[in-house]
Formats: C-alpha cells, sequence, structure tokens
C-alpha cells in the first residue's frame, strides 16, 4: 500500500443526540474525521450507524450537537446542502432509480454540476448539449473503474444484488465526492464480491483521495481497510480508535459478545 | 430492409445519445414524417382531417403533458382537462384583447399561462403523494371550470361561458380549411413533442425520474424536491394549456368550460396508461387508440349491419350497436392491459427486440 497522506480533521462532530420521540438513538457522540481516511463506525444491530450517516448528511436532525465540516460549524446539515458540500453517499438497502438505466442511474450523480437551464435542454443543442457529452464522458470514467460496462444501458431493476450495490457506489463517486458515506457497502455479497468492492474503496480512497465513512459488519473487512474505527452501542460511542486498539477493547468484546449490563 | 443495427458502430457520445440509434428507426421517422407534412395534407379528406388526425394529434399533446408530470416525474393528476381549459382561454382573451398578436405568440402563452396555474395546484405535491395527490388536483379540476363560468369576463361575458375561438392567422394568411388546421397543429405537436424527448433525456428528465423512482435519494445527490416537483406540473401543464389552446381553435371551434370536465381528464390518463407511462411515442399510441378503435368499431358495426341486411333482411337493433361498440371498446382496453401493462410502447419495444433477432428464437 502506497504513502497514505492523511491530512487534518475534515469533519468533527461534536456531542451529538438524537432522539425519536422517546426513543434515543444517538447520545453524545464525538468524534472525528480525517481527511483522506477510512473511517469506520460498527457496532451489533440497532446500535445507531446508520442514524449517524444521515446525520452526517442532513436526513436527520440532530436535537443536540454540532458538525464542522470544512470549519464551518453547524447544528444540522440538509441533503442538499451536504451533497453541494461534495458529500455523497450509499444506502443499506439500495436506492438506485430503478426504472432507469446504470447509465441513467450514474449521471443523475452529477446533477449537481448541471449549470444550463431546462429550456436549453429543450432544444438540445449548443450548451447544453456540450455539457450533457462532458458529464457522459466523466460518467463513463466511473463506469470503468468500477468495471460495469457491460451493464450500462441495462435497467437496474434487472442487475443482481452485488451489481447494484456497485451501480449505487458509481453514482456517488460520479458527483465527484470529497466525503464518501458508505452504508454496509458489502452486506449480502458473497466472498468474491465482497473482495471486489473492497479493492473498490480502497482505490477510491488512494486515486481520488477521497474521504470515506463507512459501516460494516463484516469484522475482517472493516480490521483491513479502515484507519480508525468508531463503535456504537445503543446509540453511545464505547470505543475509537485504530482497528488493533479497538480489537483490545474489554467494552467493545463485551458489546459484541452481550455482556449484561 | 432488414431490421438490424449490426455493423452500425457508435465511436462517440454524441452518437450514442441519439434519439433513434438504430438507422433503420431514424429512416422510419424521418418518411413518416415528411408523410405526415407532405402526402396526407393533398390526400386525406376532411372528415379524416378534422376528425381523426387533427383530435388525434392534439389529445397526443395532452398526453404528453400528462406523461411527463404522471409517467416521468411520478405525480399522479386529475386536472389535465383543467389546465387545457386554461390554455384554451387564455388563448381566446388573448387574441381578443391585444390587437394583432402572432399565433405562435398566442400559443406560447396560453402554455404559459396554464404552467403558472398549474404550479399553484402542483403545490400539494410537496407534501402528499400518489391518490391523495390526484385528490388534490381534482381541486384544480372543479375550481378552474367554476372560474371560468363564473367570471364572465374570461369569456368576453357571453352567456354560460361559452366562447367562438378567432379565426387563425399566420404571416397574413387566414388559416380556416382542415388541411392547414391540420398542418398548424401537426408542426406544433412535432415540435413540443421533439422537445419533449429532449428534455427527458437531458438532466431535467433525470431529476423527474429520480423523484418518481425514489425521492429520498434524489434528495441525498442534491435534486431539489421542490423546485423538480413544481417545474414538472409547470411543464406538464404548459403542454396542457397549448393543447387546449389547440382544441378550442383547431379542432372545436367552438368551446365552453363545461367541456373540460373530469370525464376529459380520465380520458387523457387512459391514452397516458395505455400508451404506456414514461413514453413520448407511447402518448401517441395512446391518444390514436383511444380516439381511432371507437371510430373502427362504429364502421366495423355499420358494415355488419350492412352484411345481415342484405343476406338475413335484418340488422341489430340501433340501441344494441352503440352499446356493443363500448363493450368491445372496454374489452379491448382491459385486453391490451392484461397483455402488457406498461402500454402499447413497450409491447412496441418487445416487438423490436424480436424483430431484431428474427429468424432466430434468441
Amino acid at each position: 500500500m502506497g504513502e497514505r497522506r492523511i491530512g487534518d480533521v475534515v469533519l468533527a462532530l461534536e456531542r451529538i443526540s438524537l432522539a425519536f420521540g422517546g426513543v434515543k438513538a444517538l447520545t453524545d457522540i464525538s468524534f472525528d474525521v480525517r481527511e483522506h481516511e477510512v473511517r469506520a463506525i460498527i457496532g451489533p444491530n440497532g446500535a445507531g450507524k446508520s442514524s449517524m450517516l444521515n446525520v452526517i448528511n442532513g436526513v436527520y436532525r440532530p436535537q443536540q450537537g454540532t458538525i464542522t465540516y470544512r470549519g464551518a460549524p453547524r447544528h444540522g446539515m440538509d441533503p442538499h446542502a451536504a451533497a453541494a458540500l461534495g458529500i455523497a453517499r450509499t444506502f443499506q438497502n439500495i436506492a438506485l432509480f430503478r426504472g432507469m438505466t446504470v447509465l441513467d442511474n450514474v449521471m443523475t450523480g452529477r446533477n449537481l454540476k448541471i449549470r444550463t437551464n431546462f429550456l436549453e435542454h429543450a432544444i438540445w443543442w449548443g450548451r447544453a448539449r456540450r455539457e450533457e457529452l462532458d458529464n457522459r464522458r466523466k460518467v463513463e470514467e466511473v463506469i470503468d473503474f468500477l468495471e460495469i460496462q457491460h451493464i450500462r444501458k441495462t435497467p437496474v431493476g434487472r442487475l443482481p444484488y452485488g451489481l447494484q450495490k456497485r451501480v449505487e457506489l458509481a453514482r456517488a463517486l460520479a458527483a465527484e465526492p470529497e466525503l464518501l458515506l458508505l452504508d454496509e457497502p458489502m452486506a449480502g455479497m458473497n466472498v468474491e464480491e465482497k473482495q471486489d468492492m473492497c479493492r473498490f474503496v480502497l482505490d477510491v480512497n488512494e486515486q481520488y483521495g477521497t474521504t470515506i465513512v463507512l459501516i460494516e459488519h463484516d469484522m475482517g473487512v472493516v480490521m483491513d481497510i479502515s484507519d480508525r474505527v468508531v463503535v456504537l452501542d445503543y446509540g453511545r460511542k464505547i470505543g475509537d480508535g485504530t482497528p488493533d486498539e479497538v480489537r483490545g477493547s474489554q467494552a467493545v468484546i463485551d458489546a459484541y459478545l452481550g455482556v449484561t449490563h | 430492409m432488414l431490421y438490424r443495427e449490426a455493423g452500425q458502430f457508435k465511436a462517440t457520445y454524441a452518437a450514442d445519445q441519439q434519439i433513434f440509434p438504430i438507422r433503420q428507426d431514424r429512416i422510419v421517422m424521418i418518411a413518416l414524417v415528411v408523410f405526415m407534412f407532405a402526402v396526407v395534407p393533398a390526400v386525406a379528406d376532411q372528415y379524416w382531417l378534422s376528425a381523426v388526425l387533427i383530435p388525434v394529434l392534439i389529445f397526443a399533446l395532452a398526453t404528453i403533458g400528462l406523461n411527463i408530470l404522471t409517467g416521468y416525474a411520478g405525480q399522479l393528476s386529475l386536472g389535465t382537462a383543467a389546465f387545457m381549459a386554461v390554455g384554451a382561454f387564455a388563448a381566446y382573451n388573448l387574441d381578443l384583447r391585444v390587437p394583432g398578436i402572432p399565433l405562435p405568440v398566442v400559443l406560447a402563452l396560453a402554455g404559459v399561462f396554464a404552467a403558472g396555474v398549474g404550479a399553484v395546484f402542483g403545490l400539494p405535491s410537496l407534501r402528499i403523494k400518489g391518490f391523495y395527490l390526484a385528490v388534490a388536483t381534482l381541486a384544480a379540476q372543479f375550481f378552474i371550470v367554476w372560474a371560468l363560468v363564473k367570471f364572465s369576463w374570461f369569456s368576453n361575458d357571453s352567456s354560460s361561458g361559452v366562447i367562438t375561438a378567432q379565426k387563425m392567422h399566420l404571416f397574413g394568411k387566414v388559416l380556416d380549411t382542415p388541411a392547414q388546421k391540420y398542418l398548424i397543429t401537426l408542426a406544433v405537436v412535432v415540435l413540443l413533442a421533439l422537445a419533449a424527448k429532449n428534455l427527458m433525456r437531458s438532466s431535467t428528465g433525470r431529476a423527474f425520474m429520480a423523484v418518481r423512482d425514489m425521492d429520498v435519494a434524489a434528495a441525498v445527490i442534491g435534486i431539489p424536491l421542490m423546485r423538480t416537483k413544481l417545474l414538472a406540473f409547470a411543464i406538464s401543464s404548459f403542454y396542457c394549456g397549448v393543447a387546449g389552446a389547440l382544441y378550442a381553435y383547431a379542432y372545436l371551434g367552438t368551446v365552453e368550460p363545461e367541456g373540460f370536465t373530469l370525464d376529459l381528464s380520465f380520458r387523457i390518463l387512459f391514452m397516458v396508461i395505455i400508451g404506456g407511462m414514461g413514453s413520448i411515442l407511447g402518448s401517441f399510441l395512446g391518444a390514436a387508440f383511444i380516439v381511432l378503435v371507437p371510430i373502427g368499431l362504429n364502421v366495423s358495426t355499420q358494415w355488419l349491419n350492412g352484411v345481415l341486411q342484405s343476406m338475413l333482411h335484418w340488422s341489430l337493433p340501433g340501441s344494441l350497436t352503440s352499446n356493443l361498440e363500448l363493450m368491445v371498446f372496454g374489452g379491448l382496453i382491459i385486453f391490451f392491459l392484461a397483455v402488457e401493462p406498461h402500454g402499447l410502447a413497450r409491447l412496441w419495444q418487445i416487438g423490436k427486440e424480436k424483430l431484431r433477432l428474427w429468424p432466430f428464437p434468441h
């Protein structure tokens, strides 16, 4: 593995608390993410991992706490602002646009780069046409990168699960994100698909320098590819550090083995 | 010539993103458009032009409008006829109150007025979806028709809101023969259908489809939901408005608000469903099906009656034949939807895929 140039903190979460009515999903959680690193969030089911990602990109708004992204503190993101700031994500249970082809799905990832308006689109000439073709070129680079050339004209609804996950990653990458949030990118995959996906995640991280926050259940994967790991349990942070530190922590072992509290 | 794409290699993305990437399709489409413009007006009689082709084209335009909203952007609407009424009455008032306004401007502004009204009645879509939204758009249907009757200014104080469309002028010429009305309708419909196709294959259309398929994911990608939904309502209503203006000016000549009822909205919704949701071609097929099949059935029952008359000296009673036509029509709709729930456009596409492989099974 080449020289990894992990930089300063780009995203800092401070004392985040999120509740749905009386149910506390997240309680007083703080951690940070450094530039170019692969940061994993792990924890048993219902620990609040997905809620954490939803807070980062503004699908949920926490009741307390601040999110500081690139030096700008705020109480909550909104999804559009997050996307405009270069945060892209994938979802735990695939959120592709099922009626559209792979190519169209990935093209939607470039929506924020569009500068022409709908009247120019209707005429499909000059600037609008050039922009469309430029975006197509960028999208084809992502399609090449993720090796999905052969399915680009297939409607995503017809693809097997593993490929759909890859298309969703392609759509996120098409936005050229600085921070990529991956919600269980390898869930439900067989060993080969997992290996492919690991390779893509690491390649994205190395070639584009994209900072990655991922949730994953497969401990082998997490320990192999991440630089630092946050462990959540019942909405609280119980561990934070390098994979080796986390592996040795008694609190983490207890959470996974189910010691009574 | 065989329907094959073998040997047609795409060397550029521009070539790959054409509307008709297969050469045979392009040739057929161009030939069809040339035929519709050059041959049809010369050979078709008045009945075919005024009672068949013009309504098919106008309904196809309204169907494209509803298809953009429902088929592409996934927002159900039952206000189509009302938005057509806005277009018709806007065109009438523009022509009446702005002296010397050219026809293309009248049509465009009629669409723009309808687009504005459509965007306002699209506001509920920001909070509600599906059937509930359809019920909310019923408000547009009832409110607009009521307002056009209630405020007689819209119909220049005519009794019961009936308006008689002015004669159409283009470049100093009066367009009053069926062939001229057909040509202007055809020109508008072809132009707007092309624009719709362009819109739907650009990022605007992809944003619509993204909102349709999964709105949370669309928002996370950075597609503004509010703007996208209102734009879908506006563009859709623009098409309905232009269709409404043509409905009054090129087809009926005399219209009243009560002509734009919920019934008409449903008719256009059927055209969308039978033609195929999310397909511009399907909009034409759906409109043609709903307009042409009853005519075809009428002609064939008359022919059947003639045969019965000459052979048995007995014919079907009139009340039976008209009901029989409705029953067969309904049966055909159910049959086509059972065969292909995604509409005629999908049937057409499957046929083309089979033809590409013919005579091999796969």
